[in-house]
């Protein structure tokens, strides 16, 4: 049995920025739970004030090792997403902004790390997140002898949004995956990708997908009082806002909804690269009335919004996972999700259509809040799916391949 | 001494295509789909035809010419007879075939393939009565015995079959209705003076289910291990109900499967053991004593575990629908336009509402729903898109005929 796991991550609840840090918190807890002893390694500084309460937050009843490495650094795991669309059209390591000329030095700083710990620590396996952490693995590995799982949260073809890859970041993946003795990919959709863009054998990549904490919350706050009394519904975007989650698919099915019925409202949820055009696009169609973008929410701001919206709309063009979709029916909201996603190989009870189809997708949107019986139906059966895609089955999982690898 | 009943299901729906909400007020054809997929209702017709429908005939045709004991019953909806007609009349006249030989037995039912029992008593009787004329034009039979769609049965229904004068109905052998009491004889609906009879879903889910199941115990099955299981009846029953959808042969199990060659092989099998035989359902009113009354309070079907209504009228979106539809019944017949009448009683047909059922899913269970939609979802929204362009189509109608009246 292996029991000790080396595993790399780069960012955790409540300080990320996207769904890996929901993921990896998710992961570990369900895994410590199954007895397992976690090192968790992260290259972002977190408060320590913070840090106590932190681990302190994550296992609360648990007496298991949880130790956690924090080394200064700059990484996130969304870099450089303002002009990241520039670093796409070959501009090679040029990511801009404040990672200009830094991401791939703090990439190779953190893989250094690897050996430092590898060197300090005893572990059974390494399991690492993504390709910022790869080399940190692929080093330990060395160090170790000990057997190294890569874990594909995303690849760089769906952070391109279907326009273009970062050669850098792409061979950073390939190599990670490589030198792994086995890949973990959230779905099939990912495995796919892995196989046919990266030349891994598919004996070599095992499909884990994600899970959802179920947490009945009532009591919190709806607002929006007055729209909803009006008999007006709200449909939800979230996610950030770049090419690979389709915003732009999202507002023109909203611009085709508002030329039927004046009882929709739409709110756009996060921040990204696009936002400035997503607002100009909004304004061009002549739907600003009717559009509202709230920035970035997390906690209990987001918790309200999905609570307050009668449909949530995941349009990826390329979504590994996807975990808005169930945190959206946790919170009693129904979903309509683009098939190019691997939340939609889980999940039955859900609208599903493709994100290019615009027509269909503003047909299915304006369905499910014009007809009750439909939006019951799929709130409710939905509720109770996700209850079943737990991250109790992703650990058994992880646990399963820690002993076969 | 059993005698084997076998009854066949001879249905296909008019599937509604894909109809978007954008299109509500500027389309108003439901039912025709094009290419090559399953919401086309040519296209599956024609593939019902080529795999299952004239394979079999041919194969029963053979059987009944062989074999002078062997006989067997249909039961068709006048929605599968019209669209023969139209895409498969080769179908047609390989059924006529088989029924000219005075062997083969055919059931009444509702024309449309409708649940219009629990809505409607009139409009129930009305697609009876169609339904009958279409038998009597195409067959020249006159249906005897009753089955209500998805073997839905109650008193009720009994009691309302022998009103219409038919002598029989049929059920599925419910083991918490039945208790101790086999499914194997003849029984008597309670209140009512119709003869019952049951079907034994063990036998009959044999073939239409398990017949392919590898993981079965009993796999592969094959004729003479089917007749073994009819002859230890023997002494304990005087009938066995083999009730199935016709589809079983060559379309739900493929030709691949080896269904044909037990089909082929079954009757000698049963023939070649003492003292069995095969009787249409109307000969054994004559041959066997009814053993028992038996009460039916509440509705059963032939469907899933439950053997309830719950497949068609489960969920909020297939009672939404089918309210929504019913409660357009005075305006349709209001029209007297027969083909407004015809298209709202074709989405009356119980597939439309039976692909909205969500029984099952997502709770990792393997459960056997056809569907054309590819999801339960996307079959109601169709359904109700397209309901809804028809409710505009009916109020325009309904207001210039009342104009031109006043």
């Amino acid at each position: 049995m292996r029991k000790k796991i080396l595993m790399f991550g780069w960012e955790f609840p409540p300080f990320n920025s996207g769904g890996l840090g929901t993921a990896c918190f998710g992961l570990t807890k369900a895994l410590a739970k199954q007895k397992m002893e976690i090192m968790l390694v992260l290259p972002k500084k977190l408060s320590d004030n913070l840090s106590a309460d932190f681990l302190k937050f994550i296992f609360p009843e648990d007496s298991h090792i949880v130790k956690e490495y924090n080394f200064n650094s700059l990484l996130t795991p969304y870099m450089g997403e303002e002009s990241y669309s520039s670093s796409v059209f070959g501009f090679g390591e040029d990511f801009g902004g404040i990672y200009k000329n830094n991401i791939f030095g703090e990439v190779f700083r953190y893989a250094d790390f690897g050996k430092f710990i590898a060197k300090k620590e005893e572990f059974d396996i390494i399991h690492a997140h993504d390709w910022l952490s790869f080399g940190a693995g692929i080093n330990a590995k060395r160090i170790s002898g000990k057997p190294f799982i890569a874990h594909v949260h995303a690849t760089e073809f769906d952070r391109g949004g279907g326009v273009g890859i970062n050669k850098t970041v792409y061979q950073i993946e390939k190599r990670g995956m490589e030198e792994a003795d086995r890949v973990i990919a959230v779905s099939n959709f990912t495995k796919n990708i892995i196989v046919t863009h990266y030349g891994i054998s598919a004996d070599k990549v095992e499909v884990v997908h994600n899970g959802i904490e179920f947490v009945e919350e009532e009591g919190v706050e709806r607002n929006m009082h007055k729209l909803k009394e009006a008999g007006k519904k709200i449909v939800l975007f979230v996610g950030r806002l770049t090419l690979q989650k389709g915003p732009d698919y999202f507002i023109r099915s909203a611009k085709k909804v508002c030329e039927r019925t004046d009882d929709v409202y739409f709110i756009i949820s996060g921040s990204g690269d696009m936002e400035y055009s997503l607002i100009r696009e909004v304004a061009r169609l002549g739907i600003s009335d009717r559009v509202f973008f709230t920035g970035f929410l997390r906690g209990d701001a987001l918790r309200k919004v999905y609570k307050i919206s009668d449909l949530f709309v995941m349009p990826s063009v390329s979504e590994p996972f996807g975990i808005t979709p169930l945190e959206s029916l946790v919170n009693g909201t129904p979903v309509l999700i683009s098939n190019q996603s691997g939340v939609s190989e889980v999940l039955s009870h859900a609208l599903k259509v493709d994100f290019w189809d615009i027509d269909e997708m503003a047909n299915k949107i304006i369905s499910a809040i014009k007809y009750d019986s439909l939006g019951n139906c799929l709130k409710g059966c939905g509720k109770e799916e996700v209850k079943n895609i737990t991250w109790d089955l992703a650990a058994k999982k992880c646990i399963n391949l820690y002993n076969s690898a | 001494m059993p005698s084997v009943c076998f009854y066949f299901q001879v249905h296909q729906p008019y599937r509604i295509k894909k109809f978007s909400f954008f299109d509500i007020g500027n389309d108003s054809s439901y039912f025709s789909e094009e290419g090559e997929n399953n919401l086309n209702n040519r296209f599956v017709m024609e593939k019902v035809a080529r795999k299952s429908y004239i394979p079999t005939n041919k194969i029963l045709l053979d059987l009944l010419k062989k074999h002078p004991e062997f006989r067997f019953t249909f039961s068709f909806s006048g929605v599968v007879l019209e669209q023969m007609e139209r895409y498969s009349p080769e179908s047609l006249e390989t059924f006529r075939d088989l029924v000219d030989t005075g062997r083969v037995e055919i059931l009444g039912e509702t024309y449309y393939h409708s649940l219009a029992f629990l809505y409607s008593k009139e409009e129930f009787r009305k697609q009876v009565l169609m339904h009958k004329k279409k038998i009597e034009e195409l067959f020249s039979f006159k249906p005897r015995i009753f089955r209500c769609t998805e073997l839905a049965y109650s008193n009720e229904i009994a009691k309302e079959a022998e009103k219409m004068g038919f002598k029989g109905i049929l059920g599925e052998g419910v083991d918490s209705v039945l208790g101790w009491r086999s499914p194997n004889f003849l029984y008597k609906a309670k209140g009512s003076k119709v003869n019952l009879f049951l079907k034994n879903y063990r036998l009959s889910d044999d073939i239409a289910f398990r017949f392919s199941q590898r993981e079965w115990k009993s796999y592969p099955l094959t004729a003479e291990k089917f007749a073994s299981w009819i002859s230890k009846i023997n002494g304990s029953g005087d009938i066995v109900n083999l009730f199935m959808d016709y589809e079983t042969f060559g379309e739900h199990q493929w030709e691949e499967t080896g269904i044909f060659d037990f089909l082929r092989a079954l009757p000698r099998e049963v023939l070649r053991r003492r003292d069995n035989s095969f009787s249409m359902l109307s000969e054994c009113e004559k041959k066997f004593p009814v053993r028992d009354e038996i009460d039916f309070p509440y509705t059963t079907s032939w469907a899933d575990m439950e053997r309830d209504l719950s497949a068609w009228i489960g969920n909020d979106m297939q009672r939404d629908a089918l309210s929504k539809l019913y409660e357009l019944e005075n305006d349709v017949i209001a029209t007297e336009d027969s083909n407004i009448i015809d298209c709202w009683r074709r989405f009356q047909t119980s597939d439309q509402v039976y692909y909205m059922s969500t029984k099952g899913m997502g709770d990792g269970t393997v459960h056997g729903y056809f569907s054309p939609y590819n999801t339960p979802y996307d079959a109601f929204i169709s359904f109700i898109n397209a309901l809804n362009d028809f409710k505009l189509k009916l109020k325009a109608i309904n207001k210039n005929n009342y104009a031109k009246r006043y």
